[in-house]
């Protein structure tokens, strides 16, 4: 029930924000979504990767790259290229990264990223280090009217709220369908499930492309939403934090996903904020670290793995 | 391109990719022995040449003095860190430490910039291996990149001797493959891991304080060192000395004749070399061998 009175509510949100709070609460939800992506890998599959920034990263380009300094395109064909793009890079990375396991995986994953990063830091195919910027922001018109103007910032927060919507129902059907439940017996025993008689690279491979799909998702309304990329999206800084993110929440269930990007984002909002902070906030690295170390420390169930004094176990 | 340049970079490469070597042995020693992935190791080479460019204004002529200094002070502080921190991550999982040596990259990030800024410094190297040989004529060699290459030689003899022929040696090549067992036999595995992590430590800063005067000394330069070490353990196989100076020598060369004939797309080229062994050979070059 608390994921529905949570999407309402964001629904009923607009009226009574600032503009500062509006763009918060959709950097949160697209932050949310990236988070999502990464639990299915992560937390149902057991698959921890640290690249999982170049899959945001590809889908942030894409929409920059095919605009141009182009007429704002359609989002009908732009969408769908972007998280097509993002796909095809995961299937290329998790064919490869999957045949390794463990920590190899990790580093892996990390240095594929690294080679995405390059290619956009490098070359001048997306304007080099300095990123590149998105003039006209993707709509969807029929009949010659707009219905969605990507550049209008309602349309954009209910898009966000929506593809929010989206990701959670179909990563929350994913893990009660047949597919998820063999997820999760990877991630339990895989050994077991080959002897079962599954192809368990093949889930795999699916689990990584579908979670580098919705990652090129995030990325999309990302690029959109500030209207500007850069190589930055995808430094491996990006895929520390959304593991982190994860983590914060509590894996292994999506609301933790959920309340981990919210929580760190407000973290490190808060880290840098001058206004409550005075002088530590240029130092919010420092500030950020500790913060991370005594948390994975003492709390390595994440925010919603508390549980009220002798409320006994929970069911979450 | 000509027999000399090529010869200067066949020399380049060498150079980088024993520089490599001497950060990526520590830590494929770490992960091969403890099982813990540092993702802060590329803070010990940068705090390697930040140390540089601390002690050269005090020791002036006395390079390798310099040296020996910064490598005993770095392998104290390996020391000190794994009693204080590290040494609480082996029972943890991966993720988990995953997130610690990051938290840790940041706390160390921001230390340096506390502590010596933000700006771009240069270490001049020393005036007894300033200037350069010629080399065929046209191109001269400097010094300096020969000195490095030698010291990071000798260096890297001194850790297969130490892994092969030596008591200490035997513990590490006994820990690595199995852990348990060396701690029945009554070795003090916790000592065995602080010496090791220590040397790691002091490896990877002594790259550092031989870099500094070839490259500057910048923020955020462990990073990029991190992951081409990373690179480096997943061609040559974790745990593997030989493996990764094997990897080492093939990362240097890839990455230095790269940038030669493919400027723009260099940064790719390393990765598309372990993709292409990833598809080979999955488990690395040299799996565990020593």
């Amino acid at each position: 029930m608390l994921p529905v009175a949570a999407a309402l509510a964001l629904l009923a949100l607009p009226a009574v924000l600032t503009p500062y709070g509006h763009d918060l609460v959709v950097r949160i939800a697209i932050y949310a979504i990236f988070a999502l992506s990464l639990e299915l890998l992560v937390g149902m599959t057991g698959l921890v990767s640290l690249g999982h920034a170049a899959f945001l990263g590809v889908g942030a380009y894409v929409p920059v790259l095919a605009t141009g300094g182009g007429a704002a395109a359609s989002l009908a064909w732009l969408l769908p290229a972007a998280v097509g793009a993002a796909a095809a890079y995961a299937l290329f990375v998790g064919a490869l990264s999957l045949r390794t396991k463990g920590v190899y995986f990790i580093m892996v994953t990390l240095a594929f990223a690294q080679m995405a990063y390059f290619v956009f830091h490098d070359t001048k195919l997306g304007g080099g280090s300095d990123g590149i910027f998105l003039y006209a922001k993707p709509v969807l018109a029929f009949g010659g009217s707009p219905w969605v103007d990507l550049d209008d910032k309602h349309h954009l927060y209910y898009a966000v709220v929506a593809a929010l919507v989206f990701t959670y129902g179909l990563l929350a059907l994913l893990a009660r369908s047949r597919f998820g439940h063999a997820l999760t017996g990877i991630r339990v025993n895989e050994q077991r499930m080959r002897a079962a008689g599954f192809a368990t690279y093949g889930y795999k491979l699916a689990a990584f492309v579908i979670a580098g799909a919705l990652a090129g998702l995030a990325g999309f309304l990302l690029a959109v939403k500030d209207g500007a990329v850069n190589p930055e999206l995808l430094s491996w800084h990006e895929s520390g934090a959304v593991l982190l993110m994860i983590i914060l929440g509590g894996i292994g269930s999506l609301r933790g996903a959920v309340v981990g990007a919210i929580a760190f984002t407000l973290l490190k909002e808060l880290y840098q904020s001058e206004a409550l902070l005075g002088p530590l906030a240029g130092h919010w690295q420092l500030t950020l670290g500790f913060t991370i170390i005594a948390f994975v420390a003492w709390m390595p169930k994440g925010l919603t793995g508390l549980r009220w004094p002798g409320a006994g176990p929970g069911h979450g | 391109m000509d027999f000399a340049t090529f010869l200067v970079q066949c020399l380049n490469a060498v150079q980088y990719g024993l520089l490599l070597f001497l950060v990526a042995s520590g830590l494929t020693l770490i992960f091969g022995i403890m099982g813990v992935i540092n993702l802060a190791h590329g803070s010990f080479y940068m705090l390697g040449a930040y140390l540089a460019f601390g002690l050269a204004p005090l020791f002036g002529q006395q390079f390798l003095t310099m040296l020996t200094v910064g490598v005993l002070l770095s392998a104290l502080f390996g020391f000190v860190l794994e009693w204080a921190f590290f040494s609480y991550l082996y029972q943890r999982e991966h993720l988990q430490q995953v997130l610690m040596t990051y938290a840790l990259i940041l706390v160390f990030e921001e230390a340096r910039s506390l502590v010596v800024g933000n700006d771009v410094h240069g270490v001049q190297a020393p005036q007894w291996l300033a200037g350069s040989f010629a080399l065929g004529g046209l191109m001269a060699y400097p010094w300096y990149r020969v000195f490095a290459s030698v010291a990071c030689l000798v260096v890297a003899l001194a850790l297969y001797w130490v892994v092969n022929r030596t008591r200490l040696g035997m513990m590490i090549r006994a820990g690595a493959s199995n852990r348990d067992m060396v701690r029945g036999l009554g070795v003090d595995i916790r000592m065995l891991y602080r010496v090791v992590f220590a040397g790691g430590v002091a490896l990877a800063a002594l790259a550092g304080m031989i870099a500094a005067p070839l490259s500057s000394v910048y923020p955020g330069m462990g990073g990029s060192v991190l992951i081409i070490c990373f690179v480096v353990v997943v061609i040559g196989g974790i745990g593997s000395i030989s493996g990764a100076l094997v990897a080492s020598l093939l990362v240097g060369f890839v990455d230095t004749f790269g940038k030669v004939f493919f400027a723009e797309l260099s940064g790719i080229g390393v990765y598309l070399l372990m993709a292409v062994i990833l598809v080979w050979r999955p488990e690395g070059l040299m799996k565990r061998g020593y």
